[in-house]
């Protein structure tokens, strides 16, 4: 095969469809709009469903209704419709049918603007929707990595009967890159025990997600966590640069830790050995190597797209034992590399420390910069 | 000749896509009724092993305990895009949805307006009893004008809680909307009327020819502070002059097939 100049959202899109995609519910919203407008024209090609919704609530309820079938569905939005999909996500949580979920973050909150950031961290990591749920969160770095991703998305649902996000933001959303598209799949043949079909056998199959008996909705509240428990011992990834003589780590998800790593690399260059931790999946963290990391670096500095979401999962994996720093831009707002390789170099040449809080110090900089 | 002599014959019975089971619907409620009507139109036309049910929020959440069908419970309002869902995957299959009218007319007003201007080739049942039943007989989008409510002890004033919605009207000016009409449950004539409609429907599904809807006026005797007989009376008396029955959209193609 051979690599192509291709539109993040696109390529996402077109990865989707040879990893045997075979619903796609979905509703216009910038910057994701190109994943959309590919599958309107490339689903019916291929005799496959896609529909454009009223809503994003519509959207999310759709996919929650062809994940039942067991089918290989998908859904993508940005962030505000993203939220509106909440509901459907703890309905679909609660009811273990495995979907695939896309979300090209903007800045916001409200309306925000259609710039890149990493402000729903929380959001999608951490919950978002109502009750006792975990999904595997994907954050890919480059084009390329979304589209490998992507087939990894669905074989993961389906793995643990799971909701599977891919969390990139509107940068690797909107950018053009080299990517190398894989071959087509052929559609799953199998159709899983659970999915409805239509009684023909005789046995009648129920999907839902309301228990009214708290004992049972206990018990299945702790299936859920045995899955997670499963999710977090086998599928964390993540991506480390310059990690082997390292005494500072940068820590770095999607677009924000593709700049750092220019950064590491141009401090690399005035003798600094730092390296980079990429987590390639957000959730189940990888708090693993950074656990590992503590034992042997100076200190931390987690850069973000955002007012230090993941900077808090960080913290929880060091536990105090080593300073963590962060530097954020938000809003929309990019980082440039020469900003973050500055604060390698404070981080290398000043004192730190463990005591208060990175943000507190961090802020106190930052507004001396925006004001 | 005694009448042990004369040989039985079954006259009635429990429609085979029905579990035989009792349901949690109140005494006097037409929930049962329309279960039935469902099952025996689903028995009639041989497409039990075919269908897939979405249950709703409501008093009929737990519609998937009664009907022998492949089931899925949608979240409140959702069920036509979750049904819109199942029938692109399965455009063969036969797909309804078994809604109140809280459910349909208020918080999934977006849902319904959405896959019937679609034209989604699926069938809605969908039960007016002008009030929320489950959570306790609160307004509904379908509460008549005066109608003493639990959210709306004096009456429903309009001036302040504006208008009730007559659904079938509004979805048949859709033009995706292929078969709209009204029926009650409220006497035995409506009851076989309802009937009819209800086989109408699923045919116009399984002929392909749209997005088929049958709004069913029900009784709520517990929620109204009636006996079942009065809330019967009531439909007829209050509830008829302001939803009246009758085919609001027979589309071209329908009424073509109809002959």
């Amino acid at each position: 095969m051979t690599k192509e100049l291709i539109k993040g959202n696109t390529a996402v899109a077109e990865a989707a469809l040879r990893a045997g995609l075979e619903a796609y519910f979905g509703y216009p919203i910038t910057p994701q709009t190109e994943l959309l407008e590919h599958l309107s024209a490339r689903m019916p090609e291929l005799g496959r469903a896609f529909v454009q919704a009223e809503s994003e609530l519509g959207a999310i309820n759709m996919v929650y209704g062809a994940a039942c079938t067991g089918k290989r569905v998908m859904t993508s939005s940005s962030s505000p419709g993203v939220s509106l999909m909440m509901e459907g996500l703890s309905y679909i949580a609660g009811t273990e049918v495995p979907m695939v979920l896309v979300d090209v973050v903007r800045g916001g909150p409200g309306l925000g603007n259609i710039a890149p950031a990493q402000g729903d961290y929380n959001q999608i990591v951490h919950g978002g929707g109502h009750g006792d749920y975990r999904l595997i969160v994907l954050a890919p770095a480059s084009v390329q990595e979304a589209v490998d991703l992507t087939a990894l998305a669905f074989d993961l649902a389906e793995k643990y009967r799971t909701i599977t996000t891919i969390m990139m933001d509107g940068s690797i959303g909107q950018m053009m890159e080299p990517a190398e598209l894989p071959p087509f799949q052929p559609l799953k043949e199998e159709i899983p025990a659970w999915a409805v079909r239509g009684a023909k056998d005789g046995e009648k199959r129920v999907l839902t997600s309301i228990n009214l008996d708290p004992p049972t909705q206990e018990v299945m509240n702790l299936r859920l966590m045995t899955t997670w428990q499963k999710i977090e011992a086998n599928e964390v990834r993540w991506k480390g640069y310059h990690l082997d003589d390292a005494e500072y780590v940068v820590v770095g998800f999607g677009t924000a830790g593709r700049i750092a790593l220019s950064a590491v690399r141009a401090a690399r260059e005035q003798g600094i050995k730092v390296g980079l931790l990429r987590p390639i999946t957000l959730a189940p963290f990888p708090a693993e190597i950074l656990d590992e990391l503590t034992e042997k670096v100076k200190a931390f500095l987690v850069v973000e797209m955002n007012t230090g979401q993941m900077l808090e999962d960080v913290r929880l994996a060091v536990r105090g034992r080593k300073p963590v720093e962060f530097f954020g831009r938000m809003g929309g707002v990019v980082p440039f590399p020469d900003e973050v390789l500055t604060e390698i170099r404070r981080l290398a040449t000043e004192p730190q420390t463990t005591a208060g809080h990175p943000r507190d110090r961090w802020l106190a900089r930052l507004t001396e910069t925006i004001g | 000749m005694t009448l042990t002599d004369v040989p039985a014959k079954v006259v009635y019975s429990r429609p085979d896509s029905l579990e035989c089971r009792g349901t949690h619907y109140c005494p006097g409620c037409t929930h049962g009724i329309a279960h039935r009507l469902v099952a025996e139109v689903l028995d009639e036309m041989g497409i039990v092993e075919d269908t897939i049910g979405v249950a709703s929020v409501g008093c009929s959440v737990f519609a998937y305990n009664y009907f022998n069908v492949d089931f899925v419970e949608a979240a409140h309002g959702r069920a036509p895009a979750m049904a819109t869902g199942i029938k692109r995957v399965y455009p063969d299959h036969i797909v309804f949805t078994y809604q109140g009218d809280g459910d349909l007319a208020s918080i999934g007003m977006g849902e319904i307006v959405g896959a019937a201007s679609r034209g989604e080739k699926i069938t809605v049942i969908f039960i007016n009893n002008a009030n929320y039943g489950m959570t306790g007989g609160q307004m509904a989008p379908t509460t008549l004008p005066g109608q003493k409510t639990t959210s709306s002890p004096t009456g429903r004033d309009v001036a302040r809680q504006g208008y009730p919605i007559q659904t079938a009207e509004l979805l048949s000016t859709l033009e995706g909307a292929a078969y709209v009409v009204r029926r009650s449950l409220h006497n035995n004539r409506e009851v076989r009327r309802a009937k009819q409609a209800i086989r109408t429907a699923f045919e116009v599904q399984k002929a392909g020819l749209g997005f088929s809807l049958v709004e069913l006026l029900s009784t709520c005797p517990t929620n109204w502070g009636m006996t079942p007989v009065e809330a019967r009376e009531w439909v007829e008396e209050r509830m008829l002059p302001f939803y009246p029955l009758g085919d609001y959209k027979i589309s071209s193609a329908v009424a073509e097939w109809m002959k």
